[in-house]
C-alpha cells in the first residue's frame, strides 16, 4: 500500500511488472504488466494459448518468471513455490480441481494447513472455521461429506474455501464456469460479489466475454502473450474485447437463414444404453433429425450426450430403434460399428479430438483419412494411393483454412483449432446425410469457432442433418435450429432457439421440468 | 484334534505372518504414498542376508538387523531415485531390485563365507531368542485361555511383537496424524499435495524410507528369527505374497493384519499336513498343501475377493502440470 496507485483512489491488490517467460522458443508471456486494484473483480480474457494460464501459474508460483516483478499490496514478492503464493495470500481455483476425491471436505480443507503434526485440533479447528465461512459467504458444503459424492459445483465450493481457509485476500479463478450449469454459475457469481464486498480482490480468467461483461470490473486481453488492453468493463462491449482477443473484427452470432428443414434423416426411438460399470446412461431417448436441420443438444456435460454420440457413431453397443433415412439400423453385433456407420451415411466429428477425433502423433495427411482409408479412390493395388492423398488433404487443409497448411506436420503440432478443422474437414468432405459434432469448439479460439460453425451451417443448407453435442449454451443457443434438452440420460424437453433463454434451458438442464416455478436455488442445492 | 494341536499352529501361523506383515505394512507405506513398489521381496532378501552375515560376524542379532534395515533401505533408496527422481517406470525398477537382490546375495555370500551361497548357521546371540510375556506361566493354569496366552501369543521373538504392534501404530499414523493425512492424499492426489505446498517427491522418499526399514525388519526376522542364517532365495515369493495380501486388505493395516494371518495359517498348515487329513479324512499331497498360498494369491489377484480400488496415483511418476 506504499505505491500510490495509478488512478489515485483504490490501493493495489497486485502489480505485476514487466512479466516474460519462455519455453524455448515459444514467448508464453511478453512483458506483461499489470495492475489489479483491492477490492475489484479483474478478468483477464484471451483465446487459448494467449498465455492467461502461464501467467496465473507464475502467480501462483509454479513458474519462475524470467523476468519481472510481482509486487503483492505494494511490496515487492518473490514467489518461488506454491507455499511462497500462499503466504502471500494468494488463493487459486484450477480448472481441473485439485482435491483428493475420496477424502472428505473437512481433510480436502485441511491438507498442507495443519496446525501441528496431530489431526484432530486441525479438523476441529477447520469445522469451526468453515462454519463461520459457509454463513458469510453462501459457501454451504457439508464438512463431513466426501468430495466424490459431491457435485461439480460443490466441489468448486470446497477448492474457494480451502483458499479462505488459508486466508487468501487475492482469489485466481481459471475458467471456473466451464463445468457448471448456468444456475450453479449464477450462484458462484454471488459468492465473488461477497468476496468483493468483503474486500477480497479476485482475478477471473474466462474466454466468456459475457461473464466479463457481467461481473468484472476491469478486464485485461491477452493475445499471443501480450497484455493488449486493460480497460474499464463499463466502457467496452463484447464486439470490442473479441475485437482485442483475435486481432481483428469477429462475428459473435452465428449468420445463418432460416432453415427450411426437409424429411426425417434420423429417427431414434427409446434408446437405452448401459455403461460397462452398470449405470444407465440413456433412459429411453427418442429424438429425430430431419435433413437440412440443426438439431442441439444441451446439457451439463456428463449427463448422456457423450454415450448418445457413442451410439450413434457406432462404439457402444445399445437397446432401442435407430433408423437411418428410414432404415433401422443394428445397435449390436458385428454390423454395429464406426464403419458400417458411415457406410449408412453417418459421419461422426467426437468430443474428445485428441483421443477419438485424431491420432495425434500421425501426420496431418494421414489423420484426413481415418475411417476412409478403405475407399477404393485411394487404393492403389494392395497399397494406399500416399501421394494422391497428401494431394487430397493439401486441398482440404486449403479449404478449410488449416494453418500451417502443412500436410506432412504431426496432428499434435497444431493448434485446438486447427486439429479441429482437419476433423471437420476429413467428415464434412464425404458429405454425410448426417454428421455427429461433439463440443466443435471446445478449446478452440474465437477466429476459428467462426469458421467452424460458418462450415456446419453450411453443410445444413446443403439440406444435411446435423446432431450437435455442446456444453457450452451459447453455441446451442446461435448454432441450432431446435435444441433438445438432456439430463440424466433423459431428454427434459425441446425448445425452438426463439421461444426459449437461457433460464429457461438452464433449468431444464438441471433437471427442473417445472419452468415456471423458476427457482435455480434449488437446481444447484 | 485337541487344544494343543490348535494352539501348535497358532502359534506357527503367528511365526509365520510375522514377515508378511512387516512386509505387507512396507507395501502399504510405499503404495499409499503412490509408488508402487514390486521389490519387497528382493528388499527381504537382501536385509535377510546382510542380518545374517552381520550377526553370524559381529555375534549381535541386534547389528545384524540394522545391518539388514541399512541394505533394505539402499534399495529402496534405489527405487525412490529411479521411480520417483527420474519418474521411471515402478514396475520395471521394482522387479529389477528383485533381479539384483537375487544375484547379489548369493554372490556376495559365495565370496564371504565360502558356502555355496549361504551364511554359516547361527548360534546363540546372532538369533532372536523367544520372549516370554509377563505372566504367561502364571496364567498357564487358567482353562483355555491360560494355554493360548502361554504357549500361542506368548514365547515369540522380538519381531514378531513389532510386526503386530506395528499394525496400530500404522493405523494411527495414517489417520490420526498430518503425515498421514498427507501420504494419503499424495497417493491419490497428487496434485492437490502440490498446489497446497507441500513437497510430493519428499513425502514419497519419506515414504519409501519407511518401507525400506519395514522391509529390513522382515529380512532380518526370516533369517534371524524364523531361521537361522541365510539360504538363498530364502524369501520364497513372501514379498509377492504380502503384495496379494496388500491388494487384498484393501491397503488398510488392519486388514492387512488378518489378511496376512490367513496366509500365515494356510503356510502353517502346510507344515501340518497330518492335521489336515484327520480333518478332511483323506490323503492330500504334501505338494498341493505347499502350494496352498501361492493358489490363494492367484485366486486373490484374479480379483475373487471383490473390488480392491488402489490409490488413483499409484505408478505414475509425478510431473508437475500447469
Amino acid at each position: 500500500m506504499t505505491t500510490p496507485p495509478k488512478d489515485g483512489n483504490a490501493p493495489l491488490a497486485i502489480e505485476l511488472k514487466g512479466i516474460s517467460k519462455a519455453f524455448g522458443p515459444v514467448q508464453a508471456n511478453k512483458n506483461i504488466s499489470i495492475q489489479v486494484a483491492r477490492g475489484s473483480i479483474h478478468g483477464i480474457i484471451g483465446e487459448n494459448g494467449a498465455g492467461k494460464s502461464t501467467l496465473m501459474s507464475i502467480l501462483y508460483g509454479f513458474y519462475k518468471a524470467d523476468s519481472g516483478e510481482i509486487h503483492i499490496g505494494g511490496n515487492k514478492t518473490e514467489i518461488p513455490d506454491s507455499q511462497a503464493a500462499i503466504s502471500a495470500g494468494i488463493g487459486m481455483v484450477f480448472q481441473h480441481f485439485k482435491l483428493v476425491q475420496n477424502f472428505t471436505v473437512l481433510e480436502n480443507i485441511i491438507l498442507g494447513a495443519e496446525d501441528g503434526p496431530m489431526l484432530r485440533p486441525s479438523l476441529a479447528r477447520a469445522r469451526s472455521v468453515l462454519k463461520k465461512l459457509s454463513d458469510e459467504y453462501e459457501l454451504n458444503v457439508d464438512p463431513d461429506a466426501l468430495v466424490e459424492d459431491l457435485s461439480v459445483g460443490h466441489q468448486q465450493r470446497v477448492e474457494i474455501l480451502k483458499a479462505l481457509y488459508r486466508e487468501a485476500d487475492i482469489l485466481i479463478l481459471d475458467e471456473p464456469t466451464g463445468v457448471l450449469t448456468p444456475a450453479e454459475a449464477d450462484h458462484l457469481f454471488r459468492i465473488l460479489e461477497g468476496l468483493r464486498k468483503e474486500g477480497k480482490t479476485i482475478i477471473l480468467i474466462t474466454h466468456k466475454l459475457r461473464e466479463i461483461m457481467e461481473i468484472t470490473d476491469t478486464v485485461s486481453v491477452m493475445r499471443r502473450g501480450e497484455m493488449t488492453a486493460t480497460v474499464k468493463t463499463s466502457e467496452t462491449s463484447p464486439e470490442e474485447l473479441a475485437e482485442l482477443m483475435v486481432g481483428r473484427k469477429v462475428l459473435l452470432r452465428v449468420d445463418k437463414k432460416p432453415a427450411h428443414p426437409g424429411g426425417n434423416v434420423l429417427e431414434i426411438e427409446n434408446l437405452r444404453y448401459v455403461d460397462s460399470a452398470g449405470v444407465e446412461r440413456l433412459k429411453g431417448i427418442s429424438l429425430n433429425v430431419r435433413a437440412g436441420e440443426i438439431v442441439g443438444i444441451a446439457g451439463v456435460s456428463g449427463n448422456g450426450q457423450s454415450e448418445l454420440l457413442e451410439v450413434l457413431g457406432g462404439y457402444a453397443d445399445a437397446k432401442g430403434t435407430i433408423r437411418m433415412n428410414g432404415q433401422e439400423i443394428d445397435l449390436t453385433g458385428k454390423h454395429s460399428d464406426g464403419q458400417s456407420r458411415r457406410a449408412r451415411g453417418i459421419a461422426h466429428v467426437p468430443e474428445d479430438r485428441h483421443h477419438e477425433g485424431l491420432i495425434l502423433p500421425y501426420t496431418a495427411w494421414e489423420n484426413t483419412v481415418f475411417g476412409y482409408h478403405r475407399d477404393p479412390e485411394i487404393q492403389k493395388g494392395l497399397l494406399m494411393d500416399n501421394a494422391k492423398i497428401k494431394e487430397e488433404a493439401a486441398a482440404k487443409m486449403e479449404r478449410f483454412d488449416v494453418r500451417p497448411p502443412n500436410p506432412n506436420l504431426a496432428a499434435a503440432n497444431f493448434s485446438g483449432g486447427n486439429q479441429q478443422k482437419i476433423v471437420l474437414a476429413r467428415e464434412i468432405e464425404k458429405s454425410p446425410d448426417l454428421l455427429l459434432v461433439g463440443q466443435p469448439t471446445r478449446g478452440v479460439d474465437i477466429g476459428a469457432i467462426e469458421f467452424i460453425h460458418q462450415q456446419i451451417v453450411r453443410l445444413r443448407d446443403e439440406g444435411k442433418a446435423i446432431l450437435l453435442v455442446s456444453v457450452e449454451l451459447d453455441e446451442i443457443m446461435s448454432l441450432s435450429d431446435r435444441i433438445a434438452v438432456m439430463f440424466d440420460g433423459q431428454i427434459m424437453g425441446e425448445r425452438l432457439p426463439e421461444e426459449t433463454d437461457q433460464t429457461e434451458l438452464g433449468l431444464l438442464m438441471a433437471g427442473v421440468t417445472d419452468t415456471n416455478k423458476s427457482e435455480p436455488e434449488k437446481a444447484d442445492a | 484334534m485337541d487344544l494343543d494341536t490348535l494352539i501348535q499352529i497358532g502359534g506357527s501361523t503367528i511365526r509365520l505372518s510375522t514377515p508378511l506383515l512387516l512386509a505387507c505394512l512396507a507395501g502399504l507405506f510405499s503404495e499409499r504414498s503412490g509408488v508402487i513398489d514390486i521389490g519387497l521381496e528382493g528388499k527381504m532378501l537382501i536385509a535377510a542376508f546382510f542380518s545374517a552375515a552381520f550377526a553370524f560376524s559381529t555375534g549381535s542379532v541386534w547389528i545384524g538387523m540394522l545391518a539388514g534395515i541399512a541394505a533394505s533401505m539402499a534399495l529402496s533408496g534405489l527405487h525412490g531415485l529411479a521411480s520417483i527422481t527420474f519418474r521411471g517406470n515402478q514396475l520395471i525398477s521394482g522387479v529389477a531390485l528383485n533381479f539384483l537382490a537375487s544375484g547379489v546375495t548369493v554372490l556376495i555370500a559365495q565370496v564371504w563365507f565360502g558356502q555355496g551361497g549361504r551364511t554359516p548357521s547361527l548360534m546363540q546371540g546372532g538369533r532372536f531368542e523367544p520372549i516370554t510375556l509377563p505372566f504367561a506361566e502364571a496364567l498357564r493354569g487358567v482353562p483355555v485361555l491360560g494355554p493360548i496366552y502361554a504357549d500361542m501369543i506368548s514365547g515369540h521373538s522380538f519381531l514378531v511383537y513389532v510386526a503386530l504392534l506395528a499394525v496400530p501404530l500404522t493405523w494411527w499414523t495414517l489417520y490420526r496424524t498430518r503425515f498421514g493425512l498427507r501420504l494419503r492424499a499424495v497417493g491419490e492426489a497428487p496434485e492437490a499435495v502440490d498446489t497446497a505446498g507441500v513437497s510430493v517427491t519428499g513425502l514419497r522418499y519419506s515414504s519409501l524410507v519407511i518401507t525400506g526399514v519395514l522391509c529390513g525388519l522382515a529380512g532380518a526376522y526370516l533369517a534371524t528369527g524364523l531361521q537361522a542364517g541365510f539360504v538363498r532365495e530364502m524369501s520364497a515369493g513372501r514379498g509377492y505374497i504380502a503384495l496379494a495380501a496388500l491388494i487384498f486388505a484393501k491397503w488398510r493395516p488392519w486388514y492387512a493384519l488378518f489378511a496376512c494371518l490367513l496366509f500365515g495359517f494356510l503356510q502353517a498348515l502346510s507344515l501340518r499336513p497330518d492335521v489336515v487329513e484327520s480333518v478332511v479324512s483323506t490323503t492330500i499331497p504334501v505338494q498341493v498343501m505347499d502350494a496352498l498360498p501361492y493358489i490363494l494369491t492367484v485366486v486373490i489377484l484374479a480379483g475373487f475377493v471383490g473390488k480392491a480400488i488402489p490409490p488413483r496415483a499409484g505408478g505414475e511418476p509425478y510431473v508437475k502440470e500447469r
